[in-house]
Parts: C-alpha cells; sequence; structure tokens
C-alpha cells in the first residue's frame, strides 16, 4: 500500500496506541498537519500548546503519569530548539518521549535555509537517542525503533527529524514486527549469583537501609519493594525522584534523602551498615560530599543502566537489570527480619526531625497549606510541582502513597515545568484529582499554557505558592550571599486572579490561614480550572537543608 | 595512563559525532581517533587512544555502550596488541648530501618516499608510536615542513581476543 510519509507517520502512531500528541505546527510540519486534518476520525487527541516547551513538557507529564510514551510534534527551527529544556529535562529523569520534528526539505538542508537548525546535532547530548529521516522508506522502522528504544531499558527521549519532502513523499507502509539492533539490547535479568551474594549482605546487615530511586516507578516495582520491606522490616528512604515508590504515611519511610532532604532520612542513610540503592544514580545532590557519603556502608547498587554503577561512588555488589525482576529473584533468597535495635534508633533520630515537628506559625505558610491539601485529599490526588522552594516543601510535607502520583522535575531543576505537565497529567489521568504546586518566578515561565488547560477543559488545581520572590534563590542568597538581594524579587507580579480569570479559569486569592481550608474545598468542587492564590510569607525558607560540599548529615535548620 | 579502545559501530551518518561527543561532554581525554570500514558490511571499526585512570575507562566503555550505534567495545591491554599509525611528512632537503642522508634514514625506517620536489621530499611511513616518533625527531634538524598523521589504528595479537559482532 503506497501512502505518503505523513500518513506513514499516522499509521504508525496508530500502531503504538497512541492516543494523545502535544505540539504546534509551523512550515516544515504542515504536511503532517495537514494529513491530522484529513484523517476521519483522527485516532488520537491533538493538543495545540501555546509553546513548544509547553508541548515537550506536557508530553513529559503524561508520560511520567501514566507510564506511556509522550509524544509532541513540532516544526522546525525554532519550534524545534524550544524543545531543547524539555528534552534534556526528560533526558534527566529517564522518561520516554518520542519527539517529532519538521525539517526544511532534504534539498536545503546545511544550507542555512529559513528555520533550519540542526536539530539532531543539537539534541544529541540530551536524548537517548535522534535520527533524520533521509527516505520515507525508513519512516515506518525509525519510528518503531524510536518508540522501542524510548520505553525499553533506561527509558528517555527520541528525537526523529522529518525533512519536508520525506513528508510528502510516497512510500510503501509495512510496520516492522521486530526491533533488530545490534547495539542495544538492554539486560533485564540480573546476574544470579550476584543476586544471591546481595540477599546474604542483606541478611548479615545489622543496619540496612533501602534507598528507592525512580528507576522503581519506571521498572514498576513498587509492590515487589514493599514484598521486601514487609519481609525485612528495613526502612526505605526515597530519592526524589523515587517519591510514590513507597507510601509516605508507612512507618518504615524515612522521608527524602540529599540536600534538600530530610533529617532522618540523611542521618539514618549517614549511620547505615548496609545501602540497598534501587535505580538511582547517586546524583549529587543525593550524596552530598562524596567523600563522607555513608562511610561505614556497603553498598548494592541495582539499575538496569549499567553506566550508573559505579559512576559517582564505589559499588560492593553490583547487580544490572530489571528491578521488577530482581527483586523478585532477590526476595527468594531473603528471610524475615525484626532490625528492633537500628528501629529504635530511627525512632530517636525521627524525633529530632524539624519535619515531623508541628508547628503552631499563625500564618498562611508552606507546611499549613501542603497539611491541608493532605487532609482533603487524603494522598490519592496527583501531585505536580514546578521548581522551587514550593517544590520541596511539597516533596517534604505531601502524603505520596503511590507511584507515578509525584511528578517534578528532579534532575534538570526546569522552572516552567509544572503546568504544562500538569496538563499532560490531567490528560493521561483524567478521573484523578491533579493538584498543580507551583511558585510566582516558575508559574510565569509557561503561564501561556493557562490557554491550553482552560480551553480543553482540564480541571486542574493551581495552588500558587506566591512569596513574590524565586524563592529558592533568595533563599540561598539569604545564607550563602550575605542577604544581598539582587535580581530575585519579582516585582511586576500581576495580579494572578485577574490572568486566571482573563484565560477564562477560576482564581481565588487568599492571604489568611482560616481562609485556606474553605477556598480549598470550594475549588475542588468547581470541576474546572481552579487558581488559589496563597500570600505566603517572603521570609519562609525550606529547611532544613545540607551546605553544598558538606556531608549530608551535617543539616542546617535542624533546631 | 594510556588505553587503547576498540570500538564496533553500526556505519550511519553521525555516528563518529556521537562518539567524539561523548568524549568532549564527559570531560574524557581523548588523544586519537580513527575509524574505517571493518570486513562485515555496514560495520565500522574504531580505534580511540584515551588517557585516565581505571575508573575512567570503565565509566567511558559504559558510556560508550549506552549509544545505540556502538556495537562492542573493548579495552584491549597493551601486551595484547599491535598498533600502527601511518604519516605522511614533507620535509625540506637543501642539498645532494642531505638528500641521500634521508634516503638512509628511510631504509633503515622501513619508510617509503613518496614524491620528490627540488627542495623538498614527501615520504611515507607507518609503525607503532615509538617508531613514527623516533623517525620525525630524526627528521627534524632537516626542517619538516608537514605532518599528517592518521592517529593510531589496532588490532589484537591472537584472533582469540579479536572483537567481533
Amino acid at each position: 500500500m503506497e501512502l505518503s510519509g505523513t500518513e506513514i507517520i499516522v499509521e504508525c502512531l496508530k500502531q503504538e496506541k497512541i492516543k494523545v500528541i502535544f505540539g504546534i505546527p509551523g512550515a516544515a510540519i504542515m504536511p503532517l498537519y495537514d494529513t491530522f486534518g484529513k484523517y476521519e476520525p483522527l485516532p488520537f487527541k491533538n493538543i495545540l500548546t501555546r509553546h513548544e516547551q509547553g508541548a515537550v513538557h506536557a508530553a513529559d507529564g503524561y508520560a511520567r503519569a501514566t507510564g506511556e510514551v509522550g509524544v509532541c510534534v513540532v516544526t522546525s527551527g525554532p519550534g524545534a530548539t524550544n524543545l531543547v529544556t524539555g528534552l534534556a529535562n526528560a533526558h534527566m529523569d529517564s522518561v520516554p518521549l518520542v519527539a517529532f520534528t519538521g525539517q526544511v526539505p532534504t534539498a536545503l538542508v546545511g544550507n542555512d535555509a529559513f528555520q533550519e537548525v540542526d536539530i539532531t546535532g543539537i539534541t544529541l547530548p540530551i536524548t537517548k537517542h535522534n535520527y533524520i529521516a533521509r527516505k520515507v522508506g525508513d519512516l515506518a522502522s525509525i519510528i518503531k525503533e524510536a518508540f522501542y528504544i524510548a520505553r525499553t531499558g533506561r527509558p528517555g527521549p527520541v528525537l526523529i527529524d522529518i525533512p519536508k519532502d520525506i513528508q510528502l513523499a510516497k512510500g510503501n507502509f509495512n510496520y516492522p514486527e521486530k526491533i533488530n539492533r545490534k547495539g542495544y539490547n538492554p539486560s533485564y535479568r540480573g546476574h544470579i549469583k550476584q543476586i544471591k551474594s546481595a540477599a546474604m549482605k542483606i541478611m548479615e546487615a545489622k543496619k540496612p537501609v533501602i534507598i528507592s530511586g525512580g528507576g522503581v516507578i519506571n521498572a514498576n516495582a513498587v509492590p515487589e519493594l514493599m514484598k521486601i520491606v514487609i519481609k525485612t522490616n528495613i526502612p526505605v528512604v526515597n530519592t526524589f525522584m523515587g517519591l510514590g515508590s513507597f507510601p509516605t504515611n508507612h512507618h518504615l519511610f524515612l522521608g527524602m534523602l540529599g540536600m534538600y532532604g530530610q533529617y532522618t532520612a540523611n542521618q539514618l542513610v549517614s549511620n547505615a551498615d548496609l545501602i540497598i540503592a534501587l535505580g538511582t544514580r547517586f546524583d549529587d545532590r543525593i550524596t552530598g560530599n562524596l567523600n563522607q557519603f555513608c562511610p561505614q556502608a556497603d553498598i548494592i547498587h541495582i539499575d538496569i543502566d549499567p553506566a550508573e554503577i559505579g559512576k559517582n561512588i564505589s559499588i560492593k555488589i553490583p547487580i544490572v537489570g530489571d528491578l521488577k525482576n530482581i527483586l523478585q529473584q532477590l526476595n527468594n533468597f531473603i528471610g524475615g527480619k525484626e532490625h528492633n535495635l537500628w528501629l529504635q534508633e530511627l525512632q530517636e533520630i525521627r524525633a529530632k526531625d524539624p519535619v515531623s515537628r508541628e508547628d503552631n506559625d499563625p500564618l498562611l505558610h508552606s507546611r499549613f497549606i501542603m497539611k491541608a491539601l493532605n487532609e482533603l485529599f487524603k494522598g490519592e490526588a496527583i501531585i505536580v510541582t514546578d521548581v522551587g522552594q514550593h517544590q520541596m516543601w511539597a516533596a517534604h510535607y505531601t502524603r505520596v502513597n503511590y507511584p507515578r502520583h509525584f511528578i517534578s522535575s528532579g534532575g534538570l531543576g526546569a522552572m516552567g515545568f509544572g503546568l504544562p505537565a500538569a496538563i499532560g497529567t490531567k490528560i493521561g489521568c483524567p478521573h484523578k484529582t491533579v493538584i498543580c504546586i507551583s511558585g510566582d518566578g516558575g508559574f510565569q515561565m509557561n503561564i501561556q499554557e493557562l490557554a491550553t488547560a482552560i480551553y480543553n477543559r482540564l480541571s486542574i488545581i493551581v495552588i500558587l505558592m506566591n512569596n513574590g520572590y524565586l524563592g529558592m534563590v533568595r533563599q540561598l542568597q539569604e545564607l550563602f550571599y550575605d542577604k544581598r538581594y539582587v535580581s530575585t524579587l519579582l516585582a511586576g507580579n500581576p495580579d494572578f486572579v485577574k490572568i486566571v480569570e482573563a484565560y477564562g479559569g477560576i482564581g481565588f486569592r487568599v492571604d489568611k490561614q482560616e481562609d485556606f481550608f474553605p477556598t480549598l474545598e470550594k475549588a475542588s468542587r468547581k470541576n474546572q480550572f481552579v487558581l488559589i492564590d496563597c500570600h505566603i510569607p517572603a521570609e519562609e525558607n525550606i529547611f532544613p537543608l545540607v551546605k553544598p560540599d558538606s556531608s549530608i548529615n551535617q543539616m542546617i535548620g535542624v533546631d | 595512563m594510556k588505553h587503547t579502545i576498540a570500538i564496533l559501530v553500526e556505519d550511519l551518518p553521525g555516528v563518529m559525532a556521537r562518539v567524539a561527543g561523548l568524549f568532549t561532554r564527559r570531560g574524557f581525554n581523548i588523544e586519537s581517533i580513527a575509524v574505517g570500514h571493518s570486513e562485515i558490511p555496514g560495520i565500522s571499526r574504531m580505534t580511540i587512544i584515551v588517557s585516565g585512570d581505571e575508573k575512567v575507562l570503565e565509566q567511558i566503555i559504559k558510556q560508550l555502550n549506552k549509544l545505540i550505534d556502538v556495537i562492542r567495545v573493548r579495552d584491549i591491554p597493551a601486551e595484547n596488541i599491535i598498533e600502527r599509525e601511518l604519516v605522511l611528512v614533507r620535509v625540506h632537503v637543501d642539498s645532494l648530501p642531505i638528500r641521500s642522508e634521508i634516503i638512509q634514514l628511510v631504509e633503515i625506517f622501513k619508510a617509503k618516499v613518496v614524491f620528490v620536489e627540488r627542495n623538498t621530499m614527501t615520504i611515507e611511513m607507518s609503525g607503532d608510536e615509538e617508531k613514527v616518533g623516533g623517525f620525525l625527531n630524526l627528521l627534524k634538524p632537516f626542517g619538516i615542513r608537514e605532518i599528517v598523521r592518521t592517529g593510531r589504528i589496532a588490532i589484537t595479537r591472537s584472533s582469540k581476543n579479536g572483537l567481533k559482532v
């Protein structure tokens, strides 16, 4: 059957059972959008965002929330370069994405044509792989391969650049059934000898801690992790990306680890004699000073990406493979443990943890807001955050009981992620309550996506933590730059309620603590897009924290 | 420590950029990179000389293995290796005695004169790093006009250690 390149793309997306794409048309991708217009019906939803960065973040949020591959479609040149932040973001956090970019016709490639850019060259270091389609006959196999690479092994973003003439050319459509790339064979089965010696180590350990990372969520290994914890009573800390891999209200949950982590988690990891690290890459925000990172502990590291093992710290027992698989096997080799003494030590440390302390601050502050969210939504809502102080407050205080219920930009820390990611999340999980926690800084980095959300009738609740500052930077200026507040005061902020209303949504402003809960309740009943502009104290900081280059057990702001 | 890394890659556009880019962006020190067709259609062999300790080497190999177009990567131990580099060198020749002196050197080093002008000779020479270095050092006093080197290529001594698909 002869099809045009663009028809081949649509047929491939159909084969991949893609339900939604996010994007913006432009000259070099016009043939594809034109084909969308001819399909009756189009086999997937086509969401127009207001900026390409919005499209890629939305696709990212969709992928994180659903576990499926997110798809975005943009034009050449500026359309393509606007994807850069989003691709880097997905790459750092191992999110499966496929991005289609239009390209100038093959005859013009390399000539500095209008809206031409070497997007495969630009995205080389921020994609898992990328392609430029040079023949219409290659399109189907490239797309098949792209989706396969994006979702298998360690997931990641894949970009496909398609020149305009290739979109228009005719070719045979044959969707390949199998992929055969000699250089791509992710290993799923762990080495059995290593698994056995890991089990032995676990049974011998007196002070073991499990570090559960984003890989646990990606591998859908949450039940397997829980089984092991129930059997062995080993306490669990989460990395930031691992939030949701273990219920935050479980008595063996210690909190988040790292620079902005929680006191209990950092102390326990520092005192441990065995670390069982699952699907984490020992980012510097996790380890603090590498030389002082859990000095007494042997480390078992399980990860699907062999390059992560030994990259930052030396590992006693490395196991490469699929976490679900390996934890299942590991479970067969370990027996029950009590760890009473160790858990007693945990209780003593926890008593000093400022995060678990009650406070009677009457102002509308972060903890109060997060706790109100817990009270109303009982850990059932999906929390999407932007980047900044509010993100860390959310990580500390919101209850996250399920995987894929805490969606946030981890590795890249891309401000502007929150709103578009919440759009992708809501489209992926229409029956879930989606809460977007954002700051006044980050929110304005993709504020135009209000149109996308409201036009598509997405009932998202935005909690805007408005302190009139780039809060996280302001805090760093306060602590480490002698309080010289340069370029962090967000003078000229708009009236966010009016902004949201102008787009057709609902806005509330809250200044006082007692008004927050009733407003939140009201917002949750609206079943529409609602923004709650929360005016929080400008000076509120995120504590405790670890000074850069310090050991993670030396935390500022504990007392 | 210098290491010789042998790589098999799919012969696709941009592979060289992917491999070289990886070294730059991860801060690995690359000394020489050479690539050419292998005995298998569609697959090329690369030889990369890098310096770094064992830890760096391990990361380089792991990161290279992550590239989709890379099929195999191996660090070849020095004792197990045959290395060659091809060099073309144009040397200044201003008198007949000097010409014969250079021709003597060419014979000793089993090099080859490939082009002669009134004032220069162009010589082709191949060998391991030491031999190439020694030869160029001896030519230096005559006045070297131009040097073009291929970078090193390497093959294992024994077929049982060879890098296969």
